[in-house]
């Protein structure tokens, strides 16, 4: 399969293409049409990327499947994918199907609805495959533009101040990053993503405005590339457009915003940060370390205290990615291994938890936490996945949110003590506001007369489920299904920031001497 | 000799005969019942001459001792002026048609104000700079005024006039004072007096004020003020004219005057050009959050947007040359595309031209809202839309020349801008329910709006091979 890379990306593209040109009217039979188009196609593209997956060889640690072309002004379309980015292809197009079927509710311009989506799924998995920095931004950036649309077209009534917010918020931090980009290819006259791994950026220090610059360009480059993915993760303190654009966007937009787009910024870290610029990610590793920590400890105090449903969840996403950026700059095995698993791992989790919120919502159209309790009464399916995915959240062990957190702590310990003991109790209060929140809406009497009538969830949702559970409980009692992948590539990556940090540490005291 | 010298300006000749031609025949004949025709036949000519001088051999050539230059870049930014032109003059017609405003002058003036265009970007000498220039303004400044009835049409062509006048009193002096330091309004004069004697103070003024002249014709800040004015209160069709063949002209002419006459001195303007860069950028962005009118807004827009271009220029080699014909290639195509749909904003049969009767666009016309989204997310710059790969390539130069700060000066200005741009989308597709804009048949605007924003997409594959028409030009330059 020469290709096979190119057509998992722009299969969905091409069915946007199909549905945009072909498909007319807007009565049911139209909108039905355009549903099962989507559908068929996620699914498909699930299919493709199974033949990526099982065609996948675990032991070359370099880049497979890479097709290459000529673009413009030495631009290369090039694309590839290696033991860290696979799985994110994968998680993408396994999520896929799930969120169209999520949206099967929605009457109102289901056409453009599917269209956006469609689009939004190409752009993402473009994002994970993409082997040339300015492919890579194209891909970045132009997810954009369908979610600014799916939240300000579909969300809800501060839908218009959520998307501006998230839209100019992550477009900041991005353009900072393509001036970084340009420096790149100037510095090393290329925008191949492999050859760049190889490239060393200067570090040497400079004085800039009467500032010296520990570790020269190498440091700029960072954080500049620091400004982009730490928008994107988010990590606090700029992560305040993520509950915003999470609680306007609709169901299917929330679900894929916390699954799929979240994980760009920590791919980013692994893929740009981590292995382009070592030294300066030794370097920044303590701030980054620090800002996870206090990330995890101050948003799940947040989440403590919300009065919506899906802000909850939005807070405590925060808390999750501030373990992943923690592994990540712990930099070493046991802690890039958690970064990817907690990450893959919180795709499954918290766009359950959001298909769950969306299911009553769907019922009482309210995320107001007051108005439910009580639902195990007549909920008792619900109340089933729902707490399954609450323990997953908190990180039970037997589920995939145990091995992920366990991984990163062990991963931190060896770097900073202090770190890890902080964000611990992090782990503490995250059981807090999960299970209170299970506590106010599905436990107790049923008193509310708003909720006498609601029914338990339908065949639909019940099978939007299914996948979902079986992947938490799989990689929960079976992690090695992720880390043999994910393994080897990490191991390369860790031990090439190893020896690069040692490299300059030598040359360092070469010229002490 | 003088056969000779004639062939190599052709165009230029041909379409002045034209323009003179219909005039007699305008006067003699049917008067303004001639228009449309005049109008079609200026349109056909030009693509004619842009065919015309896409076939010619790169090679360089001189005329008339060194005032006429035809190189691979006058070819370049030549097609770009009459292609748009051409299309600016066709799709207003209607437009004009209906606000009683297609008078036989208007094609005329137009094809005149060409004319001046095209001998600006082939100018060798400050006096044939000068008469390029000036042959341009004149007709626009009349162009602008077109609607007599209107007080604003005619506020705008005055306040064009007086401000023009003060502009081109500014490249006069400076002029002057280079000949005088020169000795010779020659640019290749110019250049060999520079190299041999190195730059003296009178030159740097000489170049100082000419650029603020030229500044005024790209409406760069701090010499932008006449902009908004003049594209709210000109006839529509006018200031899609206005946003650009004129602009390509002179930013062509300012990339033709430095390189030429200044090219071995880059360091000493290119922090002139890198200023009036990045206060565009930013003076556009900022100003145009608080616009209501749109072709007040798109006035500001394309302030923003020519500071990118001369963040190309500022750059000072051959590459930002390149990106800054790229950028204008783009930047034109884009501006036909909103144009066109502006044209086409009715309501009740009436033209407007707030931003917020756009509300709801989506639900009535599902594609126009659509193509205006993409040329919106193009002008911002959103990836992967055109757009982006013009700041993609001026922002390449910059970095490439050690200008890194203007670099992000830029991306930042660019987010800001993004605001504004995004706020026409937000009425089209998030706005408050209103009666939307009438449905009108305008079988030609709807074309090149839909056509421009196909462009936009399509381009990613490869820009249409317009990078490469562009570097070939620029390295005729950039020697």
């Amino acid at each position: 399969m020469l290709n096979l890379l190119s057509i998992i990306t722009f299969t969905p593209a091409v069915a946007a293409l199909i549905l945009a040109v072909f498909l007319r009217g807007e009565d049911e039979a139209a909108q039905n049409n355009a549903k099962w188009v989507a559908f068929v196609a996620t699914l498909a593209t699930f299919a493709a990327s199974l033949i990526l997956l099982f065609g996948f060889d675990t032991a070359d640690t370099g880049f497979q499947f890479v097709e290459e072309h000529e673009w413009i002004l030495g631009l290369t379309y090039k694309m590839g994918v290696d033991g860290i980015s696979v799985l994110f292809v994968m998680l993408t197009t396994f999520l896929m199907p799930i969120t169209i079927a999520a949206c099967w509710n929605v009457t109102h311009r289901v056409k453009e609805y599917m269209i956006a989506f469609l689009l939004l799924e190409t752009l993402m998995i473009g994002v994970f495959t993409a082997l040339d920095l300015v492919l890579f931004y194209l891909f970045f950036e132009a997810g954009l533009i369908p979610m600014f649309l799916i939240i300000g077209i579909w969300g809800g009534k501060e839908r218009i101040y959520a998307a501006f917010k998230f839209f100019l918020y992550t477009f900041l931090g991005s353009v900072l990053m393509l001036v970084a980009m340009i420096a790149m290819y100037v510095d090393a006259g290329t925008t191949d993503i492999p050859t760049l791994l190889q490239h060393q950026f200067s570090t040497e220090s400079f004085s800039l405005m009467g500032w010296q610059v520990i570790g020269g360009m190498q440091s700029l480059l960072w954080l500049a590339f620091f400004a982009s993915f730490a928008v994107k993760m988010p990590m606090w303190p700029v992560h305040t457009w993520l509950p915003d654009a999470h609680v306007q966007a609709p169901t299917a937009g929330s679900v894929v915003l916390a699954a799929v787009l979240l994980k760009m910024g920590g791919y980013g870290f692994l893929r740009f940060s981590l292995p382009m610029f070592p030294v300066a990610s030794d370097i920044f590793a303590p701030l980054v370390l620090w800002l996870s920590a206090i990330a995890i400890v101050y948003t799940s105090l947040v989440a403590l205290m919300q009065t919506d449903m899906k802000k909850l969840i939005a807070y405590s996403s925060v808390a999750h990615m501030g373990f992943v950026t923690m592994g990540i700059f712990a930099a070493n095995k046991q802690g890039v291994d958690g970064a990817i698993f907690q990450m893959i791992s919180h795709g499954f989790i918290s766009g359950a938890l959001f298909l769950g919120v969306g299911v009553i919502y769907d019922r009482m159209h309210t995320r107001e936490i007051d108005a439910y309790g009580g639902l195990v009464n007549r909920m008792p399916v619900y109340a089933a996945v729902f707490l399954l995915f609450t323990m997953a959240n908190v990180g039970l062990p037997g589920t995939s949110g145990f091995v992920g957190e366990f991984l990163t702590f062990m991963g931190v310990f060896q770097v900073n003590t202090w770190v890890a003991v902080v964000s611990a109790t992090g782990v503490i209060l995250s059981a807090a506001y999960a299970l209170w929140l299970y506590r106010r809406v599905v436990m107790g009497e049923l008193i509310k007369a708003s909720l006498k009538g609601i029914t338990d969830m339908d065949r639909r949702e019940k099978a939007m489920m299914a996948p979902l559970v079986a992947a938490t409980l799989i990689l929960g009692v079976y992690p090695a299904f992720i880390t043999d992948i994910i393994g080897p590539s990490v191991s390369a990556l860790v031990d090439g920031h190893a020896l690069a940090l040692q490299a300059h540490e030598a040359a360092s005291q070469l010229a002490q001497n | 000799m003088i056969g000779a010298d004639l062939t190599t300006a052709l165009p230029e000749i041909v379409l002045a005969l034209f323009a003179m031609a219909m005039l007699m025949v305008g006067v003699y004949g049917g008067k303004d019942k001639l228009a449309e025709p005049i109008l079609y036949a200026t349109a056909a000519l030009m693509v004619m001459l842009a065919l015309y001088s896409g076939t010619q051999s790169l090679e360089a050539q001189t005329a008339f001792n060194g005032m006429y230059l035809k190189d691979g870049f006058a070819q370049f930014a030549k097609m770009l002026i009459l292609v748009s032109a051409a299309v600016v003059l066709v799709m207003g017609k209607s437009v004009m048609a209906e606000g009683g405003l297609l008078k036989f002058e208007y094609p005329i003036l137009i094809a005149l104000s060409v004319v001046g265009m095209m001998l600006m970007v082939s100018a060798g000498d400050l006096i044939a700079l000068y008469m390029g220039l000036e042959l341009q303004s004149l007709a626009l400044y009349v162009v602008a005024t077109m609607n007599r009835d209107s007080t604003r049409s005619t506020e705008a062509g005055l306040k064009y006039f007086i401000l023009g006048a003060l502009a081109s009193g500014l490249l006069l002096y400076g002029a002057s004072l280079t000949y005088g330091y020169a000795g010779t309004t020659v640019f290749a004069g110019i250049l060999s007096t520079i190299s041999d004697d190195g730059m003296s103070v009178g030159l740097m003024m000489g170049l100082a004020f000419m650029l603020a002249g030229l500044a005024f014709k790209v409406s760069a800040v701090p010499f932008h003020m006449w902009t908004p004015d003049v594209y709210e209160g000109a006839p529509t069709p006018v200031t899609a004219f206005f946003a650009t063949a004129p602009k390509v002209a002179a930013m062509a002419l300012i990339a033709r005057l430095v390189h030429d006459a200044f090219g071995t001195v880059p360091g000493d303007w290119s922090q002139i050009v890198a200023f009036l860069a990045a206060a565009s950028m930013f003076v556009g962005a900022i100003a145009a959050i608080g616009q209501r009118d749109i072709k007040r807004l798109m006035a500001y827009s394309s302030i923003s947007h020519m500071g990118f271009a001369l963040v190309g220029l500022a750059a000072g080699t051959a590459q930002g040359v390149q990106g800054m014909l790229v950028y204008m290639a783009i930047y034109v195509t884009m501006n036909i595309g909103v144009f066109a749909f502006i044209l086409t904003m009715r309501r009740d049969g009436k033209p407007v031209t707030d931003i917020s009767e756009m509300n709801q666009l989506s639900k009535a016309e599902p594609l126009r809202a659509l193509a205006l989204l993409v040329l919106m997310f193009s002008l911002a710059g959103v990836p992967p839309l055109v757009g982006f790969f013009g700041k993609f390539y001026v922002l390449w130069a910059a970095v490439d020349a050690g200008l890194t700060w203007l670099a992000v000066v830029g991306v930042i200005a660019s987010v800001i801008g993004a605001f504004y741009y995004l706020r026409i989308v937000y009425y089209m597709y998030f706005g408050a329910e209103s009666e939307p804009l009438d449905t009108v048949r305008a079988p030609v605007q709807g074309t090149l709006l839909v056509a421009c924003a196909m462009i936009m997409v399509v381009g990613v594959i490869n820009l249409f091979g317009i990078d490469g028409m562009a570097a070939l030009a620029a390295d005729a330059l950039v020697r």
